[in-house]
């Protein structure tokens, strides 16, 4: 069996008295794409909160269960900031801080204490080529990364999670405020990047997770359904009808 | 199969007209569209007509005793005559003193308030408090800092009890104002900034304060107009009826004494003071209208520079 990087057991999340996750159990192998599908209010997005431990920033959510990070509970992490470092996040939409391209990259590391040049340099020139937007910025590195284009925005987004060498990489809908041959750049980088870190893939296009994912889970209404190999999720029998009825376009 | 009936393109409508001719309705809609335009722009007029009249009005009422000298001599015979620099100095003192209290501590408690409280009953309360502060009268200001700065604290009347009494009225605006400007800073910034492991020290320091402080600088120089202004606040913690000082010396105060001011000058000479000299009461307020005037200009210029290098 393979290294098992997260383990989520019983995982339950309410936003006040809503409930978002009810009861999660699952776990994610080290170098694998996790593909997540499911429709919106399944809890994926907060389920990569609860990871991060940025759920935290969000008022009034009571948290049960564990989430474990190399078999050590992230909630008992004394240095929650070197926690959120070693996971990379990209969100729906696309977030260029309202710096310069090369600062954007640099703003991890930074916060992190690096302050030598040379490194930073070196840390931005390999994060921007490894989001392939090296080769379009190059040249004005010192220009805002605000005023990029969308599907650039989000390559730098990409980049900067990149920035701090996360061991996992959760994309959230990374692919709804990008063009579809972006899309494909990017897809891929997460090919190439998976030899490196773990991935967990967020998204709403099944195809994508179909293209992407070694093993897929589909959520619905704050449960996991199923999680299987990708190829089995998207065969013609899966464990559940739901699952069958998602990814072949049925409802949601 | 439905009824619908098709016009052919420039055909006669129902109301006899081509669409390339004006019809009834289409003529009421353009008056209409034109009378509103012309009724909301005379509103516009209307409100500007006040201030353009007053400072006309003063201007010219003021012109024989407007000089040099006018702002840089003191009041003489029992204030009929000379000129405005004790006032004027004792203003620059108080409004000086008191947004260095009232401007730090605003800003770094709208900092708590918009970054890091929670939703408690702590800080309902606080935000609760900012809002009626905002809009108790001045004068329930004086008498809070006659007691709590004049008596209990022992400054008695002093530059520094009537500096604390304007920074506890210009407070709750400075916090407001600020606020607002923290809040413009889209919030998607910080959960970026979180995601990389960023404290919120760090979030704040990097990101939120470098983007709104062109809006926390408007709303703090905003506040020399209040404070510049208010006569009732300072009456009977500090402002005096009369004090000669050195002039030309800037620091001819001292904190622990008592100042004049420009607004309290103003009414003592206008309703207290006999046989005036003709214009130095208009000369008066026109130095307090153009000095706020004047601050608030470089409010602009400072928020116009600043929005020029907007980053978003």
């Amino acid at each position: 069996m393979e290294k098992k990087k997260i383990e989520i057991s019983e995982l339950r999340v309410r936003y006040g008295n809503k409930p978002a996750l009810n009861g999660v159990s699952f776990d994610v192998y080290a170098n694998e794409i996790l593909g997540i599908i499911g429709p919106a209010q399944s809890g994926k997005t907060t389920l990569l909160k609860v990871i991060n431990r940025t759920l935290e920033f969000t008022p009034g959510t009571t948290l049960e269960g564990t989430v474990k990070l190399d078999g050590e509970d992230v909630h008992t992490i004394g240095d929650v900031y070197g926690l959120r470092r070693r996971i990379g996040m990209v969100l729906p939409l696309p977030v260029g801080l309202p710096l310069s391209i090369y600062d954007n990259v640099a703003f991890a590391p930074r916060t992190a204490g690096l302050r030598k040049k040379s490194e930073l340099d070196e840390i931005v020139e390999r994060c921007l080529q490894q989001a392939a937007l090296w080769d379009e910025v190059k040249d004005r590195l010192n220009s805002l990364g605000t005023k990029l284009s969308g599907g650039q925005q989000q390559r730098l987004t990409i980049a900067r999670a990149l920035s701090h060498q996360p061991e996992i990489l959760c994309l959230d809908e990374f692919s709804i405020a990008v063009d579809p041959v972006t899309t494909m750049r990017i897809e891929e980088v997460l090919k190439t990047l998976r030899t490196e870190m773990t991935i967990l893939l967020v998204t709403n296009l099944v195809q994508q997770a179909k293209r992407l994912a070694n093993r897929t889970a589909f959520f619905l209404n704050g449960e996991l359904v199923e999680i299987d190999a990708t190829d089995v999720i998207f065969s013609d029998n899966p464990t559940h009808q739901s699952t069958y009825d998602y990814v072949n376009g049925n409802f949601g | 199969m439905n009824n619908t009936t098709h016009t052919e393109p420039g055909s006669a409508r129902a109301d006899g007209g081509s669409l390339f001719t004006e019809t009834a309705i289409g003529r009421r809609k353009r008056w209409t569209e034109n009378g509103v335009r012309i009724f909301f722009f005379l509103m516009c007029c209307f409100m500007i007509l006040p201030l353009l009249l007053i400072i006309g009005y003063l201007l010219y009422k003021a012109l024989p005793v407007l000089s040099f000298d006018f702002l840089f001599t003191n009041p003489k015979d029992n204030m009929r005559a000379g000129g405005l620099w004790a006032p004027f100095l004792g203003t620059i003192y108080l409004v000086i003193v008191s947004l260095l209290v009232s401007a730090p501590i605003g800003v770094f408690a709208a900092v708590y308030l918009n970054e890091y409280a929670r939703d408690t009953w702590f800080t309902r309360i606080v935000n609760l408090a900012v809002v009626n502060l905002a809009g108790v009268p001045s004068i329930v200001h004086a008498l809070f800092g006659v007691g709590a700065f004049v008596l209990f604290a022992g400054l008695g009347e002093s530059i520094l009890a009537a500096s604390l009494t304007l920074a506890i009225m210009t407070l709750p605006v400075i916090i407001a104002s600020t606020k607002e400007a923290l809040n413009a800073v889209p919030m998607a910034f910080r959960e970026a900034c979180w995601n990389l492991g960023a404290t919120r020290w760090q979030t704040i320091r990097r990101i939120v304060i470098p983007n709104s402080i062109s809006g926390i600088l408007t709303g703090v120089i905003l506040q020399v107009s209040r404070a510049a202004g208010e006569t009732a606040p300072i009456m009977f913690t500090g402002a005096v009826f009369y004090k000669a000082i050195a002039e030309g010396d800037v620091f001819a105060y001292n904190l622990m004494e008592q100042c004049m001011a420009l607004s309290l000058h103003l009414f003592t000479i206008s309703t207290q003071v006999p046989d005036v000299t003709a214009g130095i009461p208009d000369g008066t307020a026109i130095v307090l209208v153009g000095s706020v005037l004047l601050v608030n200009a470089a409010a602009i210029v400072v928020r116009v520079y600043l929005r020029t290098r907007k980053k978003w």
